[in-house]
């Protein structure tokens, strides 16, 4: 009796909700660290990322229209889906980096922890960041924190499941959506992650999964007039990184440079912009004037 | 169009009237009362002011010779000072006035409808306004009901102005709002335009009998009222602050407010006036200062 | 005829010949002169010192030691106690200051007296507060200083510029170089001698007077941190130049904001909003309501007012105290106005001037109205920097989002309505750092101030400010 052969998993890129190849038709081999071969992955174009960008602006607005308290449910309810797929992951992870299998399921479970912490900020973080101002006149002033709009997340290289979590989790909590390019050599995981968010109530576009080679792609992403920050965690290369910040000058981008560390709410703030309201406070005619 | 909307068609239209900012109101009156007139400009000023004061006795206490006494003030202030624009007066009090100012070319002006409040019945005050005329009133200054405003009851309150307007016959008849009783700048805003609906020729802020009187925000927001119903009617109604303008510096702000809302066509005391009586003294101490080069003191002015 | 009569401001601040630079607590020489202009007569006021990259270093390295040896160790309470104290003086000296930026920069004394020093002012009373609370901002338990910050400021509110740029920065414990604008330098300098007054440690302020190659030169030098305000360009380049630096950046650009007046707004305060939102300043300011959107139902109404109050502006004298409009900053930035002005012109959109009599001397430009403006021209999409409005109409308030946020810059934006929800949606969804409902041009030393997209990054003011002069 022959052995069963085993169906292999086509990993695709994952944009505006669905799973497209890459527009260009290639893929690029993807071996575990010692050089067994796990798959075929969609190499992504300039145009994927473009398609993208366009795939998270869509779905920017509403996502940020939506309430808090939804935005933290959606988040917790990825964390949901990915406990129930975490034997999955967790082999996934360890072919990916060759970690053992039970400290890849330690790290699966860390990334579902940080989801499920961002999950509880979606609804706090405004309150903490923003508030009333006591400006010295007759108005009503306040700050609160709004979210960047698109931002493109080069993810980490050699962190490729629980890196990537924490770097789209605070970008998506606060109302941003993302365009996220892979660890180039180690890109099943997050593809795979894809498929969790697919299924989690998280609206397409929110969340764009690209995989491919970083030195071709970024630059477009750093360039691109319609993204508003970009997060350089994952290029390990300090020229390219230095090239990368210098495109994302030509606009304006808020950048998060690499080997930057900071606690949640600092990462949170990374992706916010502060909005200020003024409106006079006054009624009283005759009794208020001064005069 | 002014006279001839209906009292139900005069509320409607106040009700649809814009809102008004407070704030916003009293920032450009604070920016205004920034302007800096001096010199000759300042002079100018002071002998306007004068001219536009409606010189106000109304007290319990009034007698023939406290008004014989204002009046000859009114007449006369000091030295070449130009004469006050009227003499205001309780009704009782308008057969003294207009005997002492007769000829002078100074107005008579009576409160009437039962000054301060107007709660009296609707023919009483009819008839308090149709006594001071016959009296010899050049002017009624007539309170609106502020407790029917505030009730709601606008057609009550536009179809007593066209009453007591019809009763002063001749006479220019000043609508008192009360604005320190409105309180709101909204209210302000609506019952300008109902008096202006209803006939007023001058709108006026106050009875000086509140607790708050004139202000400059609430000045300023009449006078653009007075600007817009001229622009939408073309009849010109005058404005009055009355009660709490004291100092020169005051007087001279809402001069600033008049000429930069309201412009050339309303600095005259045929369409502005304030209702004063301290006022008068603190312009006349500072005409002499400009005059004399050195301040002025109470003993060089007359007690009246 | 009710004229106003000339009211000059009286007081007369002791400006010298000749100012240095301030390094390390002293006035030196530098490597070049270049003068200071009285752009409302064209005399020239003093000389000034401008600083080379030489002089750049040193000051850089005067404040790195103050910063190591002095302000960084210092107690928070002992820098605020430094802090009110200029801010008292500050006060004190507020005339002087006021009557020297009018001078030095051409806005009217009703305006530095009423505004720009009183703020300033606020802003160092502010910020010195914080000093010994930075723990409590919410951005940890032991914010750090970032060490020595690069600043470089605009012509348009010099005083209220540097103010902004370092009382933040000393309250956090660091210390600066600033380079204030090569048009307006006088305030600046002043504000050194104050900081001598106050007995400041030497090099916890250098003040380098210069042109654009002192503030590259600035840029490039070992600081922690660069915070500049002005034009988009400049700050695009400064991003640039500090790419795969450690250095941390603040820019605050220019704008094109949106004044949106829809059919419900009190009418008479949204002119006084409009008016005070794109000719305050002479319209110097990146945050001016430089593009009236005004709901087409009530357009003819809101322009036959806004054309009578605008004819009422008195244009002259900064130092006149009734004057409304002073002067333009420089010959260079009137050639500006004046180029983009005539290209609405040629691009058919219909100007109005009220009628009024400039001087003879000086640079001066009228109120001007653009109506009949469409998207696409340039004076609706570039930053003009002068008293030059241009009025676009919309129908629905969807359509006034639309055009509102239809730029690159984000900065701020206005919004006149009497319903309250109608003003939470639009402010929702404009896209701009600063959003003024039925008010324009307001700012305090508590509020964050600052843009999106192409206006720049960071706030300043506020709690939300000391973010960018903390290590957090």
């Amino acid at each position: 009796m022959s052995e069963r052969l085993r169906v292999k998993k086509t990993y695709k890129l994952y944009v505006g909700g669905k799973f497209p190849r890459s527009e260009s038709g290639r893929s690029y081999p993807v071996t575990s660290p010692d050089g067994a071969e796990l798959a075929n992955a969609a190499l992504a174009s300039r145009k994927d990322a473009r398609d993208a960008v366009a795939a998270a602006r869509k779905a920017q607005r509403p996502w940020a229209g939506q309430t808090a308290y939804l935005r933290g449910q959606i988040l917790y309810r990825a964390a949901e889906m990915l406990e129930g797929r975490a034997g999955q992951f967790a082999e996934e992870l360890a072919d990916a980096t060759g970690a053992e299998p039970h400290a890849a399921l330690g790290t699966v479970e860390q990334a579902i922890d940080r989801l499920v912490h961002y999950a509880g900020w979606t609804d706090k973080y405004a309150s903490v960041l923003g508030g009333a101002n006591p400006v010295a006149g007759p108005y009503f002033n306040h700050t609160k924190p709004e979210p960047l709009g698109v931002v493109a997340v080069l993810a980490p290289q050699d962190d490729p499941f629980l890196g990537l979590v924490e770097a789209l989790a605070p970008a998506i909590a606060a109302g941003n959506t993302v365009v996220v390019l892979s660890s180039e050599a180690k890109p099943l995981p997050a593809l795979s992650f894809g498929e969790v968010l697919a299924t989690s109530d998280l609206p397409g576009g929110v969340v764009n999964l690209l995989s491919g080679n970083v030195a071709e792609v970024a630059p477009h992403l750093a360039a691109h007039a319609d993204v508003n920050g970009i997060d350089l965690g994952g290029v390990e290369d300090a020229a390219l990184a230095a090239e990368l910040e210098a495109a994302a000058a030509g606009t304006l981008k808020v950048v998060r440079r690499p080997g930057k560390v900071g606690d949640s709410l600092a990462l949170l703030r990374q992706w916010t912009e502060y909005k200020t309201v003024w409106h006079p406070a006054g009624m009283a005619a005759a009794a208020g004037g001064g005069y | 169009m002014g006279s001839i909307v209906s009292g139900a068609e005069a509320a409607a239209l106040v009700r649809a009237l814009p809102g008004v900012d407070a704030v916003g109101l009293e920032a450009r009156a604070a920016g205004l009362a920034t302007r800096s007139v001096k010199k000759a400009s300042k002079a100018q000023a002071i002998d306007l002011a004068i001219s536009m004061i409606d010189l106000t006795t109304l007290e319990g206490a009034d007698t023939p010779g406290k008004v014989r006494s204002l009046a000859a003030k009114a007449v006369r202030p000091d030295g070449d000072a130009p004469s006050t624009a009227a003499v205001c007066v309780y009704p009782a009090m308008v057969a003294v006035a207009a005997e002492a100012l007769e000829g002078s070319g100074v107005k008579v002006a009576s409160v009437a409808t039962g000054f301060p409040a107007g709660q009296v019945p609707l023919d009483l005050r009819l008839a308090d306004t149709e006594a001071a005329v016959r009296a010899g009133a050049d002017e009624i200054d007539m309170v609106i009901s502020r407790g029917a405003f505030l009730a709601g009851d606008l057609e009550r309150v536009f179809h007593e102005i066209k009453a007591v307007k019809a009763a002063a016959g001749e006479a220019r008849l000043k609508v008192i709002l009360e604005t320190g009783e409105l309180v709101t700048y909204d209210d302000v805003r609506r019952a300008s335009w109902l008096a202006m609906h209803a006939g007023a020729d001058f709108i006026k802020t106050s009875t000086g009998k509140v607790g708050v009187n004139a202000t400059l925000p609430v000045t300023l927001l009449m006078m653009q009222a007075v600007r817009d119903f001229r622009a939408l009617t073309g009849r010109q109604v005058g404005v009055k602050p009355a009660g709490g303008i004291r100092t020169t510096k005051d007087a001279i702000k809402y001069l600033v407010c008049v000429n930069e809302t309201l412009g050339d066509d309303w600095l005259s005391n045929e369409w502005f006036r304030f209702g004063a009586s301290s006022l008068l003294n603190d312009l006349l101490m500072q005409r002499q200062k400009l005059t004399t080069g050195h301040y002025s003191g109470p003993d060089y002015v007359t007690v009246d | 005829m009710f004229e106003y009569a000339p009211a000059p401001e009286s007081v007369r601040p002791e400006i010298k010949e000749h100012y240095g630079l301030f390094v390390d607590g002293e006035f030196v020489d530098g490597e070049a002169v270049f003068k200071s202009v009285n752009p409302a007569t064209e005399e020239v006021l003093f000389t000034v010192a401008e600083a080379g990259a030489a002089d750049v270093a040193k000051a850089v390295a005067a404040a790195r030691r103050a910063q190591e040896a002095v302000w960084g160790p210092m107690s928070g309470a002992e820098r605020g106690k430094y802090l009110f104290r200029i801010a008292r003086l500050l006060q004190e000296r507020s005339r002087e200051f006021a009557v020297a930026e009018s001078l030095d920069n051409g806005k009217p004394i009703k305006e530095t007296r009423d505004f720009d020093v009183p703020t300033a002012a606020q802003h160092f009373f502010y910020h010195a507060g914080w000093a010994d609370k930075l723990a409590y901002a919410g951005l940890g338990a032991d914010p750090r200083p970032l060490g020595v910050i690069g600043q470089v400021i605009p012509w348009n509110f010099p005083i209220l510029m540097l103010a902004w740029k370092i009382a933040p920065a000393l309250a956090c414990g660091n210390t600066v170089v600033l380079k204030p604008a090569e048009t307006t330098p006088l305030t600046a300098l002043m504000f050194a001698e104050l900081c001598q007054e106050a007995d400041l440690p030497p090099g916890v302020v250098n003040i380098l007077p210069g042109a654009g190659a002192t503030g590259a030169a600035l840029v490039d030098a070992d600081v922690d941190k660069v915070a500049f305000t002005g034009s988009t360009a400049v700050g695009r380049a400064i991003a640039k130049s500090i790419a795969g630096s450690k250095k941390k950046v603040t820019l605050e650009l220019g704008g094109k904001a949106a004044n949106i007046v829809f059919d419900d707004a009190a009418i008479d305060q949204a002119v006084e909003g409009i008016v005070n939102g794109i000719f305050f300043n002479q319209g110097h300011v990146c945050c001016a309501g430089s593009r009236l959107l005004v709901q087409e139902s009530v357009a003819d109404e809101v322009l036959s007012r806004l054309k009578e109050r605008v004819a009422t502006l008195r244009v002259g004298d900064p130092l006149d105290k009734n004057t409304d409009i002073g002067a333009i900053n420089s010959a260079e930035q009137l050639e500006r106005i004046t180029a983009l002005t005539e290209t609405g012109r040629g691009e058919g959109a219909d100007v109005w001037q009220p009628a009024c009599d400039l001087p003879e001397n000086g640079f001066w430009f009228r109120p001007t109205v653009f109506t009949g403006v469409q998207q696409s021209m340039r004076i609706a999409r570039e930053e003009i920097f002068g008293p030059v409005l241009s009025v676009l109409t919309f129908r629905t308030p969807d359509e006034a989002i639309a055009k509102a946020n239809n730029t690159p810059y984000g900065l701020s934006a206005g919004v006149w309505t009497e319903k309250g929800s109608k003003i939470l949606w639009a402010a929702e969804r404009l896209r701009a750092g600063v959003v003024w409902a039925n008010t324009f041009n307001q700012f305090d030393a508590a509020s964050p101030f600052g843009g999106l997209k192409e206006s720049g990054y960071g706030r300043e003011g506020g709690r939300q400010g000391l973010e960018a002069y903390l290590d957090v």
